[in-house]
């Protein structure tokens, strides 16, 4: 590191004229030389170890070079359909985060209608594999922005800010990538411009109409709208075509006994609403409904931000130092931070129903206050541990469509997008992806698709281009859409949803969205499946106030009853009090019933339990660990994996292809993984001049020294303090003392 | 639609259809047609403690071979199937075993030299706990007779497990409980007994003591060369006891001198190369500590000597000493005589301090895991409880050293010396972890045989007291997990890269079990002059004849072999895990229901059946074609594996 000092203070004394003259040029001389000189004087004084990099080179011959030659008017990224720039400033200097003397790279930061984008002075560098087609590695939408942090780390809340600006501006985006910019090379107008127009964009209130989808939509001519999918239920339940209640979907189902004149008594209230059933017990166990509420076993949304928050700031790394301080704790600051323990309880709870329906064959009402936010991570995650076609790409789809975004997840307000004060934010969406991410670690082959579908699909959520998680529920959608529509009233605003991942990626990219190890359900035993589908399970959306008028015609008379009961006792925070589980004895039955789970044959296409014990639960290490460069295991992670099957299976599948040009024709359990195995073997084999590492397919180590991250903190004091009596000081060869 | 089928049944399961495979013309390239003349006698060291399904369920047992697995299944009685001079000592009915996953159960009790055996035949499918007396560390009898007039026995495992059980009081005062036989047996060096090794006579296809040939090794890393040659100043092990007889030492240094420097390094362990760069030629040296002392003594032919090891890499003028102990550690050594380089005698040498602990450290470390971890995991606070245990810290402090070690030698290019106090335990880890990353070789399964062999069996890492094989002395303070250790950091290594290893997480927890197991002779004695004394490759087997004769057993299917790729593991907390496959393997609860690695296994068997079909047609085709003019699709292409990394 010392060499390298000397080496960099000769190239910086070459190249003072040049400095000075550029300076000059871009009439910055104070505060610039005043940076060279503080560089210059840093280098004198920088000696011995420091913790942190104190010199810090913004100055490199390159682009010394580069700023000589005459500048290029305007740099704009590839602007999106609709999008208009608000204000930009050039000489803005990005840290490279991944570097510990603190360099950068110049170039102009813009702050558009939907991002806020860097471009680079250099001449881009190569083309990303997984690039996303609506926003680059240096583009944060302004819905994605999470943040921003002014000079000494100061938090910059909107509205305060007058005609100050920081000379440091840190961004913290909710996909967990860190910018860093510094504005003091650019003109005080432009500074002062773009760093007001980004605090504007993404902090501060605004309305629906300002996000980018709406005038994205209208400059784009997209294909048809996005229709629910229809799953044929049959039989004893009606459909219901009626706009009764702003909140509920426009299709829903209810016991075929309810006439719609009982559903308009629902009005403004949640509505019991099945989601999925098994026929033929249908009417039998209709009266045998087993309540739960959530609201007492779960924690509340605002506990879930409370964690997050405290849980996210771990992978938030500006700082190599710091975040080799903060790896010492790191397993007991995980604990506190409680995220792991909120995860476990959802799907713990999440069991507990599965085993009521299973094998107690009852109904259950989960229900909630409010009904769209709990109650859809426990829905859903039930019906993935239950209904095998959930596990599958177009399944899933269907289950968030149906469960979160016809169920009425209130997107718009718990993403925040608007940055209304009285709105409860709450990462619950996540949340949910979190417990899919842990059943998908637990059995791998039973999910069609992969990590990195869940990585790219929790990202989505922050990019305000899809309709998907813009809105409060259905009718707020259609309301609008119907409303911003620049033609008739009749035909609604067209706008992408985000299952149409052509969108954002190139097929090959979206390859990676499956897993190669998937394996499909072998087709002939349809009797089979049978026995495995979910038995009754009933989601129920039910406000305290809906059952205080008591309902007609004996519906839901037996648990009115007990609802009421319920609703009469005062509501307690229980997961505050005691946050493990609510009583041992349900856990102890969970436990019961996932061990004579785990004694029965797996069946990737049958019922899937998790298990919950400690170890089980663990971090989604792509989402959280993608951007930070001293965690990437180079030529390793789980990709390694992933290369070697998609090798072996395009292998067996050139084999199939030459037993069958030979006329011979094999039963193959493959057919459906097979293409996409080979093009996603083709993916990574035509990375493979880049290395590999364990952030694939987010990041490419292009720019990286291949050397490892060593630790800068040493742990001694730690350790010696944790230590009883004088172990630590004793000699290696027992002696005659002994121990107890 | 056989892979599915297969995937969907429980592991003992698919094992039978395996076997079926096997027999079958269709049998895979992978599977040996040799191997069941010997694996009918195999033996099975590792013990189930399992709950409500077969035996054969728990995942430690995942590589048994199979038709050791058949008997088991088929065998319904209660005595276990004997190995060769194994015989029953003692056999005892209504003991009961209080299982802290299912309770209390009631079965037959059998001790034998070699192991303790009880069957619970109430349960369906029987219940069987199976394990070699080797693993138990203490016995203990539990209180008085109990008003039922039972007396009970706790054993305390080496394994991360106690296993607790009780009986009827004896009414004949004379005769002797089951245990007082266990613990004679149990721990035979205390009584006077020779340990099972020396009895158990299994003949095994390949000689394991072979594996290792010093001179070969040295052969294959290019020694001797210009700068480095093999000495035999050892050969009696006169100049150090504790180090091998062949030793490699810098060509400009004669045995004299050697000895010279011997004496100013404590036990006499001076630097000698470990591992030579290829390419480089900077080298990995290992020794002990120099005997300084408060007065810093200094020795002119140790300076010398370590002088002569820089210049023998031309490539760097400097020199780093890893010294593995925390630096506070290293200055109290002083006041014994030890001590470490001063960088005023040595010059152009860096001293770096790695912040190891010592043994006792790291044995009361692995006490507070077992804690945590068994019976039962408390779910509340499990991360917090983990790192109380500062377990994983450890672990991240050495595969920090070994790391920086790699580093220097692979980026930086410099010779490394490394040494703790005695130059066995810290020393041992830190070089062969770094060759482990450096060296490709040292990845495969024969390999990695090797490097134990070399780094730590014949540098003398002092097997027998840290295990304490067969003695009886369980708080004698030489015990401790420094080997678990070394493993645990492999495993680790293994986690980060899927495929750069040979061998799978089976053959890592069966090299640790059957280091306690006392079947074998690799892990017996404490250095290389012990077991030419004691005659080890002549009176026992070698763990690796067994492991060698089932290596698909072993093998990790998605192996890439990329061998001059060089291995740098992250060593954050984030990417560091409890290896729960060992230490909580004992929960019912943890294990998987399908091993992890059986999906692969089954593609590849899918795609050697495939290659085979093709074969078979293609010869059909060439037959049939043999006047005709060839085809248009060449059908002779090979698949020619595809290069996924650089």
């Amino acid at each position: 590191m010392f060499d390298g000092r000397v080496l960099l203070k000769q190239v910086i004394l070459l190249f003072w004229p040049l400095i000075s003259t550029w300076v000059q040029g871009a009439e910055k001389i104070d505060s610039c030389q005043l940076q060279v000189l503080e560089m210059l004087s840093s280098l004198g004084s920088a000696g011995g170890k420091s913790a942190k990099p104190s010199f810090v080179s913004y100055v490199t011959p390159e682009e010394i070079k580069s700023e000589k030659e005459p500048s290029r008017k305007e740099k704009h990224p590839d602007l999106l359909p609709g999008e208009v720039v608000f204000c930009s400033a050039s000489t803005v200097l990005k840290y490279t985060q991944d570097d510990l003397s603190q360099r950068g790279v110049f170039g102009v930061l813009l702050c558009t209608n939907f991002r806020v984008s860097f471009v680079s002075d250099e001449e881009p560098t190569e083309e990303m594999l997984f690039k996303n087609k609506l926003y680059g590695e240096n583009d944060i939408p302004l819905s994605c922005v999470d943040n921003i942090y002014g000079d000494k780390r100061k938090l910059i809340t909107g509205g305060l800010v007058k005609n100050k600006y920081p000379s440091k501006m840190i961004i913290h985006c909710k996909d967990l990538r860190v910018f860093q910019f510094s504005l003091s090379f650019s003109k005080e107008e432009d500074a002062k411009k773009i760093f007001q127009g980004i605090v504007h964009h993404c902090l501060e209130p605004k309305s629906l109409r300002c996000l980018f989808a709406f005038s994205y939509c209208e400059n784009t001519s997209y294909p048809g709208s996005y229709t629910v999918e229809n799953t044929s239920y049959p039989g004893s339940y009606s459909y219901c075509r009626e706009h009764l209640v702003s909140r509920l979907p426009q299709y829903f189902i209810v016991p075929k006994n309810v006439s719609d004149e009982d559903l308009t008594k629902y009005q403004g209230k949640g509505l019991p609403v099945c989601v999925g059933f098994y026929l033929s017990l249908a009417h039998n166990h209709l009266y045998s409904v087993k309540t739960e509420d959530l609201s007492d076993t779960l924690p509340t949304v605002q506990d879930i931000l409370l964690s997050y928050n405290k849980f996210k700031q771990f992978f938030l790394i500006d700082n190599t130092t710091e975040f080799w301080m903060s790896d010492m704790k790191w397993f007991s600051s995980l604990d506190n931070c409680g995220w792991l323990d909120i995860i476990r309880q959802c799907l713990q709870k999440a069991v507990e129903v599965v085993e009521s329906l299973e094998k107690e064959n009852t109904n259950v009402l989960i229900m909630e206050e409010g009904g769209s936010d709990l109650c859809c991570v426990v829905s859903s995650l039930v019906q993935l541990m239950l209904d095998p076609y959930y596990r599958t790409l177009l399944g899933f789809q269907s289950l968030v469509q149906k469960e979160w975004v016809a169920g009425g997840h209130a997107f718009l307000d718990r993403s925040n997008h608007l940055h209304l004060k009285d709105k409860v934010e709450s990462p619950v969406f996540l949340l949910f992806l979190e417990c899919v991410w842990q059943l998908q670690q637990q059995h791998g082959p039973a999910f069609q698709f992969s990590e990195t579908y869940l990585t790219v699909l929790s990202d989505s959520v922050h990019v305000p281009v899809f309709t998907t998680f813009l809105f409060n529920n259905d009718g707020h959608r259609d309301s609008l859409l119907r409303a911003e529509s620049p033609h008739t009233q009749r035909s609604p605003l067209n706008c992408p949803t985000v299952w149409d991942w052509s969108v954002q990626f190139d097929c090959k990219a979206q390859d990676l969205f499956t897993n190669p190890l998937y394996t499909e359900k072998p087709k002939q035993d349809t009797s089979v499946r049978k026995s495995y589908r979910p038995r009754h399970l009933r989601q129920l959306s039910l406000p305290s106030s809906a059952f205080k008028t008591p309902p007609k015609k004996g519906f839901f008379k037996d648990e009115a009853d007990n609802l009421k009961k319920i609703l009469g006792v005062k509501r307690l925070s229980r997961w505050m009090l005691s946050p493990s589980s609510d009583s041992p004895q349900t856990s102890s039955s969970v436990r019961e019933f996932y061990e004579a789970w785990q004694t029965k044959p797996l069946d990737y296409h049958g019922l899937l339990l998790p298990c919950l014990d400690g170890p089980s639960i663990r971090v989604w290490m792509q989402r959280y660990l993608r951007w930070i460069h001293d965690v990437q295991i180079l030529g390793g992670g789980p990709v390694a994996m992933l290369s070697k099957v998609s090798e072996i299976l395009g292998e067996v599948q050139e084999l199939q292809r030459q037993l069958d040009r030979h006329g011979c024709t094999l039963t193959s359990n493959h057919k459906g993984a097979r293409p996409r195995a080979k093009t996603a073997a083709a993916v990574i084999a035509a990375r493979s001049s880049v290395r590999l590492s364990s952030s694939f397919p987010f990041v490419t180590s292009r720019n990286w020294a291949f050397k490892p991250a060593i630790p800068t903190s040493l742990l001694q004091s730690l350790m010696v303090t944790g230590m009883p009596g004088n172990l630590a000081d004793r000699e290696d060869d027992g002696g005659p003392e002994s121990l107890v | 639609m056989k892979d599915v089928e297969v995937s969907a049944k429980p592991y003992w399961e698919i094992r039978v259809t395996k076997v079926a495979i096997a027999g079958s013309p269709r049998s895979t390239s992978t599977s040996r047609s040799d191997r069941s003349t010997h694996a009918a006698k195999t033996p099975y060291a590792m013990s189930s403690d399992n709950v409500s399904t077969s035996t054969e369920f728990s995942p430690e047992l995942r590589g048994r071979p199979k038709a050791a697995a058949k008997v088991l299944r088929d065998s319904n009685k209660e005595e276990p199937q004997l190995l060769p001079k194994e015989s029953v000592q003692d056999m005892a009915k209504d003991v009961t075993y209080i299982c802290p996953y299912i309770g209390a159960l009631r079965g037959t009790l059998t001790v034998t030299n070699y192991r303790l055996f009880f069957r619970c035949m109430d349960r369906e499918p029987a219940f069987v706990l199976d394990l070699p007396l080797g693993v138990v560390s203490r016995v203990e009898k539990i209180g008085g007779a109990s008003s039922r007039g039972e007396v009970s026995y706790g054993l305390v495992c080496k394994d991360i497990r106690n296993l607790r059980f009780a009986h009827k009081q004896m009414e004949d005062s004379l005769r002797k409980s089951i245990f007082e036989i266990l613990m004679k047996f149990a721990f035979p060096v205390s009584n006077g007994l020779p340990i099972f090794a020396f009895e158990y006579g299994q003949v095994y296809p390949e000689n394991g003591w072979k594996v290792y040939d010093a001179q070969a090794e040295y052969k294959r890393q290019g020694i001797p060369n210009e700068s480095w040659r093999i000495t035999k100043v050892n050969d009696h092990y006169e100049v150090c006891d504790t180090y091998p007889s062949n030793l490699v030492v810098p060509v400009n240094i004669p045995d004299e001198e050697l000895k010279r420097v011997a004496a100013f390094r404590a036990k006499g362990r001076i630097p000698v190369l470990s591992w030579i760069h290829p390419e480089s030629q900077a080298t990995v040296t290992r020794c002990s500590q120099p005997m300084v002392g408060v007065n810093g003594k200094r020795s002119k032919d140790d300076e010398k000597y370590l002088q002569a090891i820089m210049d023998a890499n031309a490539q760097s003028h400097k020199l780093f000493i890893f010294d593995a102990r925390p630096s506070v550690n290293a200055a109290a050594n002083k006041m014994k005589g030890g001590g470490y380089e001063s960088e005023d005698a040595y010059q152009n040498a860096e001293l770096v301090f790695l912040d190891i602990h010592n043994i006792h450290v790291m044995r009361e470390s692995l006490r507070k895991l077992k804690e945590v971890v068994y019976p039962n995991i408390e779910e509340s606070h499990w991360l917090s409880n983990l790192e109380s245990t500062h377990w994983l810290e450890h672990i991240k402090l050495i595969l920090a050293g070994a790391l920086r070690i790699a580093d220097k030698v692979e980026s930086g290019k410099t010779s490394v010396v490394v040494h703790c106090s005695d130059g066995w335990d810290r020393t041992a880890q830190l070089t062969s972890l770094a060759m482990l990353m450096l060296d490709g070789h040292y990845r495969t399964i024969r390999g990695f045989q090797v490097l134990l062999e070399k780094e730590w069996l014949s540098f003398g890492h002092r097997f027998q007291l840290r295990i304490g094989h067969g003695d009886k002395n369980h708080t004698d303070a030489d015990r401790s997990p420094v080997f678990l250790q070394f493993i645990d950091c492999v495993w680790q290594i293994t986690r980060q890269f899927p495929a750069a290893f040979e061998f799978n997480e089976y053959f890592l927890v069966t090299i640790l079990d059957h280091m306690y197991s006392c079947l074998f002779g690799t892990f017996m004695c404490n250095s290389e002059q012990q077991r030419v004394k004691e005659e080890l490759p002549k009176k026992t087997v070698s763990l690796w004849a067994y492991i060698n004769s089932q290596l698909e057993e072993f093998t990790n299917p998605l192996y890439v072999n990329y061998s001059n790729h060089v291995l740098f593991p992250v060593v954050s907390m984030r990417h560091l895990e409890l290896w729960v496959g060992y230490y909580i393997r004992w929960n019912p609860r943890m294990r998987p229901q399908e091993p992890v690695h059986q999906r692969y296994k089954e593609l590849l068997a899918k795609r050697a059946e495939l290659q085979k079909r093709v074969e078979e047609l293609q010869r059909d085709v060439t037959n049939r074609s043999a006047s005709s003019t060839e085809r248009a699709g060449s059908p002779t292409r090979s698949i020619t594996p595809v290069q996924t990394f650089v």
